[in-house]
């Protein structure tokens, strides 16, 4: 079939405000969902290749959802509301620690006052989505910076987040349950009595999740919210001139940015290392999530995926090509390219196309409305 | 109760520290001053500057050159490597990208960041190379006056030393030079320095150039200090901090900068670590930054900034 | 041409001085604009127009001076105030949001407008997409009255810079603003589009009553559109009268020929 518009006429505004007013685009998307939903878990059920060992689910699809979310968040901050974050890691942190700790139970004694707080292990979804709170609070109050601060003196306020925090979960005995070694294990991961622990079931969990969150952001960044936003990042004293308060433009980026981080930092440790240290939550995690956002492409949801995918995919095939080819490089030579090829990709992207994939997609997408026509 | 020897010694620490920071910072300075472009790559800087150094001195010693021959060919070398870096990054990077926001080019600044740290380490190594260029000896100065005397590394003097007269050549650069007047010229207006000739790709060069030869600089001291590994890159960040309380645009606010992080940081671990919990450094001086943004965004030696429109 | 049917005064600037460091881009400058008129502000380059406008939305804080807007007086405006208030501006070198389509600037401009929060836009179903029809409609309003309806959806970036004052004018009008501030609506423009934007400023005073105050250098224009204009000339005030008025004036032919003071 075509990818045509011509024909699809709109009557009413909220048809032309769709989420995706093409037919075909909304056809792709039903066919993707339905892969994801019911196509990997069929094929994983009965061991069919690919899903036949776990490798494809536990290393790859697991791990590209919950950054796919993580980018999302940092999405919002960075490309639609042209906050510069490096601390992206410390907030995923946050969410995981507060998770943790609401998990398996908060017990906080006042000596001093003669009494303790004490607050009882919370089902897990509570726990993750009130660590994506604590994340999205600790977000607005590095955010108030970004009221007097702009660009870059942000970007060393965000990287005062990440090593505060690194230096805390590390040193502050009482966010690991005062484990000797510093790692902490999730709590099992029980939602309403289902016991989620294979894989497959893991994959669910988060494809769920991200779905859900996906759109509701999207929603956002289409609606007046996401509007106000993106003036701030374009031209900030015209935005205020025309009414937008940079307050809470800025701070709602801020919080609902470090929401999903948050959540995303949650499931990373809950669903996908299950048990973790400080050092999972670094400043290459955030440097990472940037770069996913920039390749995938500034103020897009989509491209939050696609980043994510090829930032997790080019490790894979950088290890893999040479050994088909009868080459294989050494782990060092691999995180070495690695290294060369984000970096250069990253400013060739800046240089060409600011909007990174997703853009590039788009223009294909208008390019293929009017084939066989150059016009 | 706190020895005053003790806190002499720290504080004395501290500084010397504090002016390694500086060096790093200087080379931040240079670059954002002249081209407004947020150089997150300095760091990266001395790491290939470093490793330059470091494996072309191991390979000339190994070959039977006498030391100060190859120390001499080494640090050439690594300026020819700086030097082409600089090209590069002119070239392909920055040139492209002028009249872009700071946000992009600051970016692009991580982009190269990446671009060095992997090359050079690819090329050079990525093992930890020790360096020994400055002697490290340690001196117990006041012996008469504190018990035990306050103990000096050799190597944090140096530091000093070289610090001090990067800064006054960098003065002199600036101040008497041809090139140096126009860099400041760039630095006032891009395109009205532009339209009187200056040409801006050339002079964005010379920058770069300068950075990076700031950055070897650097890394010759802290290579003998720590060795050249790739964990030096993020003690260079510390540049960052020292930058915003500086003020963006100061040569003397990196310095004053640095020697205030540096000091704060050792003072707080020793002082204060032992109550709240070791390992303060790490963040300290990223803290500090962030209250000095809150009261004076503009640093202690920043310009103020009026927004036009 | 039609006239301001009263003399009720919407806005009063009295004896407004304003300096940077040692530069006097005002001084003791005092206008008031009328209600529902076209009232314009000429003078040479550095005159102090520009400085004006901001001062009165509040972008420039004034040294000295007071300013008085729907009875109210005070030293300066802030600029939420002004947009609160019912001020809406364009700019001399257009400040579009350029990464944004002309249709989402223009919405931009409803942003006062609209009411739900956070969580209703997240889910965007009854109340709040209620609302966003609701706006979209008034938008689509001015969409068809400045005739841009082919590039609702196009980035403005992409846009000719005639279309991007258009659109910027949109953004105003979507604020539906009691005091309209135009900097240079014509700047950079060819004679037909100059025309068109005449006729847009004419029909914006005419249709929604809005009171509009206009820098413009073309002189030709300045006479055709405005009820009333105020010269400045290096910060202070030279001639305030109507267009025929000041076009007699002695110390405005003198200050357009650049005689020395």
């Amino acid at each position: 079939m075509l990818y045509r518009e011509a024909g699809q006429f709109k009557t009413t505004y909220a048809e032309d405000m769709a989420i995706f007013p093409i037919r075909q685009d909304r056809m792709a998307l039903a066919i993707l969902l339905g892969i994801a939903f019911i196509g990997v878990p069929l094929l994983a059920d009965f061991d069919i290749w690919p899903f036949g060992s776990d490798y494809l689910l536990r290393a790859i699809l697991l791990p590209f959802l919950i950054l796919a979310l993580a980018a999302i968040g940092v999405n919002i901050l960075v490309g639609y509301c042209g906050q510069i974050s490096l601390g992206s890691g410390a907030f995923m942190a946050i969410g995981a620690y507060s998770a943790y700790k609401l998990g398996t139970g908060v017990h906080i004694p006042l000596d001093w006052l003669g009494f303790a707080i004490s607050i009882p292990p919370l089902p897990v979804l509570l726990s993750i989505l009130l660590g994506g709170l604590a994340a999205a609070v600790v977000g607005i109050l590095f955010g108030i910076p970004s009221l007097r601060i702009k660009g870059l003196y942000l970007a060393v306020a965000t990287l005062a987040a990440q090593f505060f925090f690194d230096w805390v979960f590390l040193r502050v005995p009482w966010f690991t349950n005062y484990a000797p070694s510093g790692s902490v294990s999730a709590p099992t991961l029980d939602f309403f009595g289902l016991n989620v622990g294979t894989p497959i079931e893991r994959y669910m969990l988060c494809l769920i999740f991200v779905t859900v969150f996906a759109f509701l952001a999207k929603n956002l960044v289409r609606g007046n919210l996401g509007r106000q936003w993106m003036a701030i990042r374009d031209m900030d004293i015209a935005a205020e001139l025309i009414g937008i308060r940079p307050l809470y433009a800025k701070l709602t980026a801020f919080a609902v940015s470090s929401f999903i981080i948050g959540v995303a930092g949650a499931l990373w440790a809950f669903v996908y290392l299950g048990s973790w240290e400080p050092l999972a939550f670094s400043i290459e995690r955030s440097l990472q999530l940037l770069f996913m956002v920039i390749i995938g492409g500034l103020g897009s949801i989509m491209g939050s995926f696609i980043g994510a995918a090829f930032i997790l995919i080019l490790p894979i095939m950088l290890n893999l090509l040479p050994t088909q080819l009868g080459v294989p490089l050494s782990t060092e030579t691999i995180t070495h390219l690695e290294f060369i090829i984000f970096g250069s990709l990253i400013c060739y992207l800046l240089i060409k196309e600011p909007h990174g994939f997703a853009r590039l997609i788009s223009i294909g997408k208008e390019k293929l409305r009017l084939w066989p026509f150059p016009y | 109760m706190i020895a005053l020897g003790q806190f002499l010694e720290v504080l004395i620490g501290g500084l010397m520290s504090g002016v390694l920071y500086s060096l790093v910072a200087l080379g931040f300075v240079l670059i954002f001053k002249a081209s407004g472009v947020f150089n997150f790559a300095q760091g990266a800087m001395v790491l290939l500057a470093g490793l330059a150094l470091v494996r072309s001195l191991d390979l000339l010693v190994a070959n039977g050159f006498p030391l100060w021959v190859a120390i001499v060919l080494g640090i050439g070398f690594a300026a020819v490597i700086m030097a082409i870096t600089a090209w590069l990054i002119e070239r392909f990077v920055i040139g492209p990208l002028v009249n872009q926001n700071a946000l992009t080019l600051f970016m692009s600044t991580i982009g190269v960041t990446f671009v060095l740290e992997g090359a050079a380490q690819m090329i050079f190594g990525s093992d930890v190379y020790p360096l020994r260029l400055f002697p490290t000896d340690i001196w117990l100065l006041f012996e008469s006056h504190f018990p035990g005397g306050i103990l000096v590394n050799q190597l944090d003097v140096w530091g000093g030393l070289i610090a001090g007269i990067l800064v006054a050549g960098l003065a002199i650069f600036f101040q008497q030079t041809k090139t140096g007047r126009a860099l400041r010229a760039v630095a006032d207006d891009h395109m009205a320095a532009q339209s009187v000739g200056i040409p801006i790709g050339w002079i964005w060069f010379v920058v770069w150039l300068v950075a990076g030869l700031v950055a070897l600089v650097a890394a010759t001291v802290w290579g003998t200090k720590l060795g050249v590994q790739f964990s030096i890159t993020f003690l260079a960040l510390k540049a960052l901090p020292v930058l915003i309380i500086g003020g963006l645009t100061s040569v003397p606010g990196a310095i004053v900068g640095g020697l205030i992080v540096g000091a704060g940081e050792k003072l707080a671990e020793v002082f204060l670590g032992s109550h709240i919990g070791g390992g303060i450094e790490y963040w300290f001086a990223y803290v500090l930054a962030l209250a000095v943004l809150l009261v004076r965004p503009q640093g202690l030696f920043g310009e103020r900034i009026i927004e036009r429109i | 041409m039609r006239m301001p049917d009263t003399s009720e005064i919407l806005l009063q600037v009295e004896g407004v001085s304003l300096a940077f460091g040692g530069v006097k881009a005002l001084r003791d400058v005092s206008l008031d604009i009328r209600k529902g008129e076209i009232r314009a502000i000429i003078g040479p380059n550095g005159a102090g127009k520009t400085s004006m406008l901001n001062v009165i939305n509040g972008f420039y804080h004034p040294n000295r001076g007071a300013i008085t807007f729907k009875g109210r007086t005070r030293a300066q405006m802030q600029p939420f105030e002004a947009s609160r208030g019912g001020i809406a501006r364009t700019f001399q070198n257009v400040a579009l949001f350029k990464g944004m389509s002309a249709l989402d600037n223009i919405m931009a401009g409803r942003t006062l407008k609209m009411r739900r929060g956070l969580l209703w836009q997240m889910l965007r179903y009854g109340p709040a997409l209620t609302e966003e029809i609701e706006h979209r409609h008034r938008v689509e309003e001015i969409i068809d009255f400045l005739e841009i309806e082919p590039i609702r959806k196009v980035p403005v970036a992409r846009l000719p810079y005639g279309l991007q004052k258009r659109v910027e004018l949109g953004r105003a009008l979507a604020m539906e603003p009691d005091l309209l501030l135009l900097d240079e609506p014509m700047a950079g423009m060819n004679l037909e589009e100059k025309k068109d934007m005449s006729r847009f400023i004419l029909d914006v005073n005419d249709y929604y009553g809005t009171t509009i105050a206009l820098i413009e250098h073309d002189m030709a224009v300045v006479m055709d559109l405005s009820h009333r204009v105020v010269v400045l000339d290096h910060g202070v005030k030279i001639a305030d009268g109507t267009p025929d008025e000041v076009k007699k004036d002695q110390g405005v032919i003198d200050a357009y020929l650049g005689i020395a003071h």
